[in-house]
């Protein structure tokens, strides 16, 4: 049993400048949309997305720095299951004929 | 044999029925056993609400006319049916009743790991209901509980949106339980209780909380997607404005199908209980049946497009996911051969909890075999929303869930309540559950099988007979399922005293008081024997556990 787990404590300043970054981040997402990039006008909005998503999961939600193992399995089994439903989803969408 | 835990044969002054009799002291608790009453009779309440509907859909049915309602009307009806029974019986019954009430008893533990929000989970859940009653009331929805795009999106103007979310709602009171359940497994099991001694109703519901906190949040994005783009027009769904057509579809299944395992699941986990009590005999191969579970809630993630062969996905994924969802009959076979296994040999005693049990391995069979029929791709283009659908997924989720339920209702109501049921009517309601429950499907599996669509409120002549058969059924059915409810209540007062342990059963609950106080042992027990350990219990019961 580790009830003394030793979360990384943050000063309430780091918080807030985190929160300033994902901030800074929505302001360029939607910077971005006004620039016309082509194909690659939803990979760089999922690519801001995926920073943003991963810094709220490693700090807002203090998985970085967790030493609790079922923190870490839980992290994993999210992101296995979400490989699974984009992953077979796409089995359907890249190979329907009538697209 | 070993055990520290409280064995007092007389209900203790003080348990956790008569600690506090105020409304408040229930609305407010945060003692799992209490929300477990709570759940319990909030989701008796819609589960009745739910089969006041499927009546009325049997009675429509009754003649190949429209003649009892409007087709509009039977739309609604059924939605309603399906809407409630899926989201607000199903799904919460056996965790939220007899997994909130067992989950910290059968681990030794004192409550689960976060109480409040346990309680916290019981009001969403009505907060849920109160939403799907309001629509009800107000003109109610006409999708079908699946919610399909574009007809949710873009056409029906019934309350879409009021719909999903009382859905939504409802989805994060399971997210909740199933957090609960898993920081309770695997933080505040007794001392000695290990991984391998659990019991199979502990394995159950901690595979089954898995799906919940991996399947719901998309169900419930998947609602806020069809919000969105029947509210603001954004093109997630709709081709013409971007979307893609299947997508909800997938987003839907990828949620809805596990659904069926979050229901099942914890039904199995009660069988398994039953089985080994009832013939006296450790279980036929506890490792395979545990891990049968977790392999039920994983493969369960993998098959969720064999509801969706004929709506225009690619072949390629057609024959995965069919080659898959053959795959899932596997761990869901290991179980009942393991059952069957136990009972060979075992000392079988025919009390109302086996029958249950019984029952749900034959008609969860036939269910599950038929669930083979669908996933075959060639079937399936012949049969899909026909009645043999229907037929199936009943034989799944009422055979099996509520076979399940009543099971165990009736194998831990002397623990609930403190008091006996009256045998005899409680054997007389099996027999009427299992003779009404195959009157009213079985015929529905030819009806489907010679082509008779779902979803019609009339049919041509030639399906009458097997129609008339099934709201027969119905109504057997329906008795079977008042009986249980009212001599439960008749229970409560005159129902003999019960004993700690009226049926000689292992497991840590049986070892406190009946009913249990309200931190449930009086000690922490120390478990130092496997589980199910019956050929070291005393077997008065040979001459049959309760007679009555």
């Amino acid at each position: 049993m580790s009830e003394h787990e030793e979360h990384t404590t943050h000063s309430q300043g780091f918080y807030l400048l985190i929160g300033a970054v994902l901030l800074v981040l929505t302001a360029t997402t939607v910077g971005a949309a006004f620039v016309n990039l082509g194909p690659f006008n939803p990979v760089v909005a999922l690519l801001i997305a995926t920073v943003k998503a991963t810094l709220v999961v490693l700090f807002f939600m203090h998985v970085k720095g967790a030493s609790e193992k079922l923190t870490g399995a839980v992290v994993v089994a999210g992101f296995f299951f979400l490989a699974i439903l984009l992953s077979l989803s796409l089995a359907d969408y890249l190979t329907r004929s009538w697209r | 044999m070993a055990s520290t835990a409280v064995t007092a044969n007389q209900a203790p002054k003080l348990n956790y029925l008569n600690n506090g009799h105020s409304l408040k002291s229930w609305l407010l608790t945060t003692d799992h056993k209490r929300i477990a009453i709570l759940y319990l009779i909030s989701v008796t309440t819609f589960f009745f609400l739910g089969g006041f509907f499927a009546m009325l859909i049997r009675l429509e049915l009754l003649t190949p006319q429209g003649d009892l309602m409007q087709a509009d009307t039977y739309n609604k009806v059924f939605t309603m049916h399906g809407m409630i029974m899926v989201f607000f019986f199903l799904i919460p019954v056996v965790p939220a009743v007899l997994g909130n009430f067992l989950v910290p008893l059968m681990i030794g533990a004192k409550d689960l790991a976060f109480p409040r929000i346990n309680l916290l989970s019981w009001y969403l859940y009505v907060v849920g209901g109160l939403l799907i009653s309001h629509v009800m009331l107000t003109g109610g929805v006409d999708t079908g509980w699946t919610f399909y795009s574009p007809f949710s999106t873009e056409y029906t103007n019934t309350k879409i949106v009021e719909a999903g979310l009382a859905a939504f709602v409802a989805g994060f009171s399971s997210i909740f339980t199933g957090l609960n359940f898993i920081v309770t497994i695997h933080r505040m099991r007794a001392p000695g209780l290990t991984w391998n001694r659990l019991p199979l109703f502990i394995w159950a519901n901690y595979a089954t909380s898995i799906i919940m906190i991996l399947g719901t949040p998309v169900v419930a994005i998947t609602i806020i997607l069809v919000a969105v783009e029947r509210l603001f027009h954004l093109g997630i769904f709709d081709p013409r404005l971007g979307g893609d057509p299947l997508l909800f579809q997938h987003l839907f299944w990828f949620y809805s199908h596990p659904a069926v395992y979050i229901m099942i699941l914890p039904s199995m986990g009660v069988i398994s209980e039953l089985i080994t009590c009832f013939s006296r005999k450790r279980v036929f191969g506890y490792n395979f049946i545990a891990l049968s579970s977790i392999a039920i809630a994983v493969i369960g993630f993998l098959v969720w497009a064999h509801h969706m062969f004929v709506a225009g996905i690619s072949l390629y994924a057609a024959m995965i996911f069919s080659f898959l969802t053959f795959f899932v009959g596997v761990p869901s076979a290991v179980k009942v051969f393991n059952w069957t296994a136990t009972l060979y040999k075992g000392s079988i005693t025919y009390a109302t909890p086996m029958l249950y049990a019984f029952g749900f391995m034959g008609l969860f069979t036939i269910g599950g075999l038929t669930g083979l029929f669908l996933a075959t791709l060639g079937i399936d283009v012949h049969v899909t929303d026909t009645y043999f659908v229907v037929a199936h997924f009943h034989y799944v989720m009422v055979g099996g869930v509520l076979m399940g339920y009543l099971g165990g209702m009736h194998f831990w109501w002397p623990k609930i309540s403190g008091r006996m049921y009256p045998e005899g009517w409680a054997k007389l309601s099996a027999l009427l559950v299992f003779v009404g429950f195959n009157l009213t499907f079985f015929p529905q599996f030819i009806l489907g099988y010679v082509g008779m669509p779902r979803r019609y409120w009339q049919y041509p002549p030639e399906f009458q007979v097997l129609n008339v058969l099934s709201t027969a059924g119905s109504s057997v059915l329906a008795m079977g399922y008042l009986l249980p409810m009212i001599y439960f209540l008749w229970s409560l007062k005159y129902g003999p005293i019960a004993e700690a342990n009226p049926w000689h059963a292992a497991g840590l609950e049986w070892k406190t008081t009946s009913p249990p106080p309200t931190f449930n042992f009086d000690e922490t027990p120390v478990v130092t024997w496997e589980a199910y350990n019956y050929d070291e219990i005393p077997d008065k019961e040979l001459e049959a556990p309760v007679v009555r």
